[in-house]
């Protein structure tokens, strides 16, 4: 596979956009005409046609390096973004490892590893990185080993201790969310940081989701397709930055709803951590202008209908209210009618 | 859609480390690496025994950083169901075996300050591993471990070594000499964490003295070697397969599941992990109940069982399989 990365900036001028080739990798979240909470967590096994972002594990697609420039800027800004407990660092160093041997896996070309006992070097194409270290010691990396790693890799990261019969958000790197933050969130469990999620909990998804993931077995990483909407291809939606977005919601008219509005996908994979026995928690954002998801007429269609018929109490949730109306005017030209096939993938 | 993570290993030696126990060193056949896993964890062993195909849960002893091979330490079993008389008698050097991926439900708290080992006899396996781990990540940890005579323990000699007598104890039950609980847990600082391993009576005692002197449950951990027990047969019928079967007298319901060719969800085959829990359609009989996951009221309602160790008194059982 041969990636010609782009230059694009996810703020100020907005260059993101997608090539046609990556519109049809993109994780497309709904398998039906409607959607509602459940709990649709699959095995995190290669899947898809070829090429798309379901073929390796953890995915490196054409915006990785303008992703990781965008990273940079963030936590310049902000360096709460990237937080680690004291006692996550046995979980640290095995994310590290996951990373690394993952997209190393995944797209040999780009990253390899070697390892001769503890002596490893990680080699890193796009960004020119050539690193020499010792497994376990933290003080010959750059960074701490998850810090170091994840400035490498798209998506954001919680690490999640499991005790007590609970999960933990007790480290992570969160520079790409939906509206939430880690420097509110870190420390808390399972039940306390889905409290503000609507719905949900009545339907015992969380009660049902939390056994699951406690069990959730080594070799056997599992998925989960999760979406909202974002006005202009920022990454960076976070509490601390609502003044800066926030306002961009009253921006949406009926002449730039192809331009401006996204559908914000989270390819969210879960990993049990061999050595410390937490869990590897990647949420991975993909967007998707309006104009790029009516290039797949049968996207065209289902995500029209979706929109319509969403429960009032998601659309508040997920902030669309402002402009949801507008982008079904706009979506239902695009829709003819017609029956949709089963499933995600295009046509 | 399921994978299969299991790993076929050829056993590569095989050493009698005390009366009844032997280790077994497990090498992959596909001579891949063995997966890192943390301390305290445990494999599924598969061993196919003549038409038999057994399955038993046995801690992981080696060095969690030893990724050429797996060790385990088999006890053997007077009352055993055979798995462990198989192990002893008939797994060789040069046998082939399969390996399940390892899976932790005695882990230890990273968060902990110091952290506080009782073991009595072959409960002394995770902590092999365990103790391997906390040393390389330099905590605090010691261990009271209780053997019957000084023969029929195992790795006290290597351990008092390696560690120092400092934090390696050793009680013998032959020399009169037993683990003083009560006067090591009255005097722990907070933060530290208890974990205990061995007989039932002995994980209780533990258990039952550290609430009794105030420890907070989330600070102390056990581990139960739960073996399915046996019982007088009865037949189970699987719904959804639409099969009759027969549970006999050394089966578990899942063994007798998996005979008769239905595939059912498990993971710890020791009434722990919840991953084997089934809804009973109907029952005429009483269940027993030998699992440690369910709440007292699932119990009581009649309508859950965990087939990997539980097992009916009575005729028949109808199971949403």
């Amino acid at each position: 596979m041969n990636i010609k990365f782009k230059e694009e900036t996810f703020r100020g001028d907005f260059t993101f956009r997608n090539s046609p080739e990556t519109i049809r990798r993109f994780p497309f979240p709904f398998h039906e005409d409607k959607y509602m909470y459940a709990v649709n967590m699959e095995p995190h096994v290669p899947a898809g046609p070829k090429g798309h972002a379901y073929n390796a594990p953890i995915d490196v697609d054409e915006h990785y390096v303008s992703e990781m420039r965008d990273r940079e800027i963030v936590l310049k800004q902000d360096p709460l973004r990237c937080q680690a407990l004291p006692h996550m660092m046995t979980a640290q160093w095995d994310t590290l490892e996951l990373l690394m041997e993952q997209q190393a896996m995944g797209f040999p070309e780009l990253f390899s590893l070697t390892k001769n006992g503890d002596q490893w070097r990680w080699v890193n194409k796009p960004l020119g990185i050539d690193q020499r270290f010792t497994f376990g010691d933290a003080s010959t990396l750059p960074y701490e080993p998850m810090e170091y790693i994840t400035r490498q890799a798209q998506g954001d990261f919680c690490i999640v201790d499991q005790r007590d019969g609970n999960l933990w958000m007790d480290a992570g790197m969160v520079t790409t969310q939906a509206d939430w933050s880690l420097d509110f969130d870190v420390g808390m469990n399972f039940m306390e940081w889905h409290g503000p999620v609507p719905l949900a909990h009545q339907i015992g998804v969380f009660d049902r989701a939390l056994k699951f993931l406690l069990n959730l077995q080594q070799g056997k990483p599992v998925r989960r397709l999760n979406w909202t909407m974002t006005i202009n291809p920022r990454l960076d939606t976070s509490p601390e930055n609502y003044h800066k977005w926030g306002p961009d919601r009253m921006t949406v008219t009926p002449e730039n709803v192809g331009d401006k509005v996204h559908l914000r996908c989270e390819l969210q994979s879960l990993w049990r951590l061999p050595r410390s026995n937490g869990i590897l928690f990647v949420i991975r954002c993909y967007l998707l202008k309006m104009e790029e998801l009516v290039t797949v007429p049968k996207w065209a269609r289902r995500f029209h209908r979706v929109l319509r018929d969403l429960p009032p109490e998601l659309i508040d949730y997920k902030g669309l209210t402002r402009y949801r109306p507008t982008t079904i005017e706009w979506l239902a030209k695009h829709d003819d009618g017609a029956a949709t096939s089963p499933g995600i993938f295009p046509d | 859609m399921t994978i299969n993570t299991d790993m076929p290993v050829k056993v590569v030696e095989i050493t009698r480390v005390a009366d009844s126990v032997k280790r077994f060193r497990l090498q992959r056949i596909d001579r891949q690496p063995m997966p890192a896993f943390s301390g305290g964890a445990h494999v599924v062993v598969a061993m196919q025994d003549g038409g038999l195909l057994r399955r038993n849960p046995y801690s992981l002893m080696s060095s969690p950083s030893d990724r050429s091979a797996y060790e385990i330490s088999v006890l053997r079993v007077e009352s055993s169901r055979g798995g462990s008389h198989f192990m002893h008698d008939h797994v060789k050097e040069g046998s082939t075996l399969t390996v399940t991926q390892p899976l932790n439900l005695f882990p230890f708290d990273h968060r902990g300050k110091k952290h506080i080992l009782f073991a009595g006899g072959i409960g002394i396996t995770p902590f092999i591993a365990m103790m391997d781990q906390m040393a390389r990540e330099d905590r605090s940890f010691e261990l009271h471990y209780a053997v019957r005579t000084r023969s029929h323990g195992a790795y006290w000699q290597e351990l008092a070594q390696r560690y120092g007598d400092h934090r390696i104890r050793i009680y013998c039950d032959a020399e009169k000499l037993f683990i003083p609980t009560k006067s090591i847990l009255a005097k722990q600082a907070l933060g530290t964490h208890v974990y205990v391993c061995g007989p039932a009576g002995m994980i209780d005692g533990v258990l039952e003295l550290a609430k009794s002197l105030g420890w907070p449950k989330q600070n102390l951990h056990s581990e139960r070697f739960l073996a399915p027990p046996t019982g007088k047969p009865f037949t189970a019928t699987l719904a959804r397969s639409q099969k009759t079967i027969t549970v006999g007298e050394h089966q578990s319901i899942l063994e007798a599941v998996e005979a008769a060719g239905v595939d059912a969800p498990y993971m710890c085959r020791g009434g722990a992990c919840g991953q084997c829990e089934t809804v009973v359609i109907s029952c005429s009989g009483e269940i027993l109940h030998n699992d440690i996951y369910l709440e007292p009221d699932d119990k009581r309602s009649g309508k859950k069982i965990m087939i990997c160790i539980s097992r009916i008194k009575g005729d028949a059982v109808t199971l949403d399989l």
